[in-house]
């Protein structure tokens, strides 16, 4: 008998062309939060696929024990009687229906063949005292932000008796103060003698709970380190997953500031619904040619409805303040005249505003300037696709040809189709918002790279970003942002994690 | 050069795959037949049976690739067809004002329904359901219930009237030589994508493919007009049809409008963000369905020589199922006005088809059903394959 909780023995998962898995072996310890790291496409989320039955028992090779016990899972059911729980990096969440509903949705509590809405109610507010959501049972889940429904997920797994908790990605969309309560909970389930299964992209987070850690590259194990046995430093991971050294995550830059372009005074904006919510409030700022600006702020900070609402008013109403470009006063009231005046909006979710995942590379990328590659409206086909053509090789967008569908690239390659959309339009200003959400470290380098190739060509960056590090290692000046306000100005000298922090979480004077 | 036509003839199945069904479908009625099908009489009267369900077809093309439904273009129809026979009939307005005005009055109904979806945000379906109520008691209203009848003769001419001939064989020459010049402008403008293509360093059929691909291409175009001249020559409406096509291949395809279009109901928000202006394109779009309905309201009552108060019942049904079957998505973005225009001849060969062969109505109803569910089926089971 091992102290091995689970024991996945030599893996493989064949996918019509593609070997998603190659004999991946993992193992882990009754106990331990253990951390499964690797690159995009490394094969993460189909090898816990595999381990919660998703693909069932049959469709790989190898074979999984759980417990000692040797287990063939044929569906998700399957594997949540034995106690295994995925929670998945797109949450699941039904946001109609109440948070009790939730929690106990296909395993609702019966009674005589009727649901026992007391008991339900009663086991909720148990759960939820347990993750820490101060929340009524009947509350929307829809209301929730991204972190409580998070919680509320969890809550939903605890309700199935978990010994074994799985979390894809469970961070990428928290802000900081969110992603540490996660955090803290999971190693409080871990004192419970609750065992978890971590898949992130957030190295600090990993050092800080991780009890080992598992690298996968290209669908192979290439080593699992004990944190207990030996010093592990961020630097060694990132050497796992990517196969190289990667000394400096964010690329060398030589930054050549210009006058200061575009500005913005007094800018106030109003809920879209709620006409009375102030969601920006008297915001100021200024951008210089050359210089990469970013905009630091805990989620709900209103950073992206900012954005939004310089882009064009596409975000909110009662909109007042100036903008002023080059010295001259600017009016953006449609999108359409926001891009027209050199400003480029990437937003923050790509697959649900950025592409058009059913259409095809060289479409999407040609999209937000058509005018560009059209005589009296007529679209020249072959103008576009030389044009697309000189993006992938510019952006080294990996895809056998600008034909492929955008729906089938890697998070990485579709966030540069989105960049190439927008660097088409030869904006003045480029705001990008979370450019690297969600996106691997080696893609993340290539992303990094092209931002400061705009910024090298005289344009102006605005670069809103939930991640610190990031931010401290790529802008010239960033701005923190807390309750709609801007709350400080911090320069690259000065800047540091705890006094960004500081300003993040800074009240009303 | 195997493996090219393969890879090409895979990558494109979805495309072929609706030409093939039809010749295949086709050339089962016309052996089931003992030749019927292909009659110059029959061929000619299948055109004008499906005429005004491929007008619908087009514009319910563009109304599902915005991701959008239209359920009222029967009633819409219908309604113009009322319409334009009390200007006529009981007024007796010129035939060529009556059209310009029922189109007018057809661009109206689509501006009222466009103006709910698109700037009240009301689904389309809601309010084009409303919009099959209400135009269908609109019509009842304006006809008092009874149908209006005859229509003058410059009218009906729509419907029923041919190319005129300046021989006086029993072929219709100018027919053959419309053929002949159909032919040579598709094999110019094929000649010149190829040309442009190649400069560009752009993958092209093999020559020997391109040959092969334009001579099965020119000889059907004769085939068909050799059997059209046979009998009367070309239709009027057929006329029509083939400029309709034209131009909204050319606009769906070529335009920097057709983008928008596609872009806006492959990921409305995404298009938006874009610079896409969603709601007035929405809005067009709509207007568009409703020119399309009110001219497939004119060509019926033309082709009838009544507007009736029944006019029309189940177009929509028609229309929806074409654009279906030619490989449009239900949740758009995606389809083409050739793939509407094939899905619409499918259902009106087998309509024909099992006509000829005698069956009743019931079981006609059920198969056509059952294609249009195995159609899709087939459809997303290719796109499943492919990603």
């Amino acid at each position: 008998m091992s102290d091995y909780i689970l024991e996945m023995r030599s893996i493989t998962k064949e996918f019509p062309g593609v070997k998603a898995l190659e004999n991946v072996n993992l193992q882990v310890k009754e106990g331990e939060i253990h951390a499964l790291m690797g690159e995009n496409g490394a094969g993460k989320s189909t090898l816990m696929k595999v381990l919660s039955g998703v693909y069932p028992s049959g469709s790989y090779e190898g074979e999984i024990l759980f417990k000692g016990q040797l287990c063939q899972f044929r569906t998700i059911t399957d594997s949540e009687a034995k106690g295994i729980v995925i929670i998945h990096q797109e949450l699941a969440l039904i946001p109609q229906l109440s948070i009790a509903e939730n929690i106990f949705l296909g395993n609702e509590r019966v009674a005589r063949g009727l649901i026992d809405w007391y008991k339900t109610e009663l086991d909720t507010r148990a759960l939820l005292t347990t993750v820490g959501l101060q929340e009524s049972p009947s509350v929307r889940a829809g209301s929730l932000g991204v972190g409580k429904q998070q919680l509320v997920e969890i809550a939903k797994a605890l309700s199935k008796e978990v010994k074994l908790l799985i979390l894809d990605e469970p961070t990428a969309a928290l802000n900081e103060e969110d992603s540490e309560n996660l955090l803290q909970l999971l190693l409080a389930f871990k004192k419970e003698g609750i065992t978890s299964i971590i898949i992130s992209h957030k190295l600090n987070e990993i050092m800080k709970v991780a009890d080992s850690i598992t690298i996968l590259r290209d669908g192979k194990t290439i080593e699992t380190l004990d944190v207990h046995l030996e010093q592990i430093t961020e630097e060694r991971i990132i050497q796992g997953m990517v196969g190289r050294d990667l000394t400096h995550r964010y690329p060398h830059r030589k930054a050549n500031i210009g006058e200061a372009f575009f500005e913005v005074k007094d800018w106030t904006v109003y809920h879209p619904t709620q006409a009375e919510r102030k969601i920006v409030d008297q915001a100021s700022l200024h951008v210089r040619r050359g210089e990469i600006v970013g905009i630091a702020g805990l989620m709900g900070a209103g950073r992206t409805e900012f954005a939004m609402s310089l882009f064009g008013k596409s975000y909110g109403q009662k909109i007042s303040g100036q903008l002023s470009k080059n010295g001259q006063p600017l009016r953006l009231n449609t999108i359409t005249e926001a891009i027209e005046h050199g400003i480029a909006y990437v937003t923050e979710d790509r697959k649900e505003y950025g592409l058009i995942l059913m259409e095809d590379i060289k479409r999407n990328i040609t999209l937000a300037s058509l005018k560009k590659i059209s005589k009296r409206y007529l679209v020249n086909d072959h103008q576009e696709l030389i044009e697309a053509e000189s993006f992938r090789e510019k952006m080294a967008i990996k895809t056998p040809s600008v034909h492929q569908k955008t729906g089938n690239l890697s998070g990485g390659n579709q966030q540069k189709v989105v960049l190439s959309k927008w660097i088409f339009t030869d904006p003045e200003l480029l705001i990008l918002d979370e450019p690297t959400r969600g996106i691997d470290v080696g893609a993340k380098y290539e992303i990094y790279t092209i931002i400061h190739d705009v910024a090298a060509q005289g344009k102006g960056v605005l670069m809103i970003s939930s991640e610190l590090p990031e931010l401290l290692g790529m802008c010239d000046r960033i701005y923190v942002m807390n309750e709609g306000r801007i709350t400080g100005e911090v320069g690259r000298e000065d800047a540091s994690q705890e006094l960004l922090m500081k300003y993040m979480t800074k009240g009303r004077d | 050069m195997l493996d090219t036509v393969k890879r090409l003839f895979v990558g494109n199945i979805r495309q072929y795959g609706m030409f093939i069904a039809l010749a295949l479908i086709m050339l089962f009625f016309q052996i089931i037949t003992d030749g019927t099908l292909l009659k110059p009489l029959n061929i000619t009267n299948l055109v004008l049976q499906n005429s005004y369900i491929l007008i619908l077809a087009i514009g319910m093309l563009l109304v599902i690739i915005t991701g959008h439904i239209d359920l009222s273009v029967g009633s819409v129809a219908a309604f113009v067809g009322a319409v334009s026979a009390i200007m006529m009939v009981n007024y007796n307005i010129h035939f060529g004002v009556a059209i310009v005005l029922s189109l007018l009055i057809g661009a109206a109904v689509g501006a009222w329904q466009g103006f709910w979806v698109a700037y009240v945000k009301i689904p389309s379906f809601i309010v084009t359901l409303a919009g099959m109520l209400l135009f269908r008691g609109l019509t009842m209203l304006v006809l008092d219930g009874k149908s209006v009848a005859p229509f003058p003769d410059g009218f009906r001419a729509i419907s029923t009237g041919f190319l005129p001939d300046f021989s006086s064989g029993s072929t219709h020459l100018l027919t053959i030589m419309i053929g002949v010049g159909l032919s040579l402008l598709f094999v110019l403008m094929e000649w010149r994508k190829r040309m442009i293509d190649q400069r560009y360093q752009l993958e092209v059929l093999p020559f020997g493919m391109f040959i092969a691909k334009q001579v099965l291409i020119v000889a059907i175009i004769n085939y068909f007009m050799i059997i059209l001249a046979s009998y009367k020559g070309l239709p009027n409406i057929f006329i029509l049809l083939f400029a309709l096509i034209a131009f909204y291949t050319f606009m769906m395809r070529r335009t920097v409008m057709g983008r928008h279009i596609y872009a806006l109901g492959g990921n409305e928000k995404a298009a938006r963000l874009s610079g896409v202006k969603t709601k007035k394109m929405t809005f067009w779009v709509f207007v568009n369905m409703g020119v399309m309905a009110a001219l497939a309201g004119l060509v019926f009552a033309a082709r009838l020589n009544a507007a009736t108060p029944k006019a029309g019942v189940n177009f929509e049904l028609d229309a929806i199922a074409a654009a279906f079957i030619g490989g449009a998505s239900a949740t758009g973005g995606v389809g083409t006005v050739i793939g509407a225009i094939v899905g619409g001849l499918v259902m009106g060969v087998m309509n024909n088809g099992m006509s000829l062969v005698g069956l009743g109505i019931d079981y006609q109803q059920g198969i056509k059903g059952l294609v249009l569910l195995l159609a899709v089926a087939f459809d997303i089971y290719n796109k499943n394959k492919s990603s």
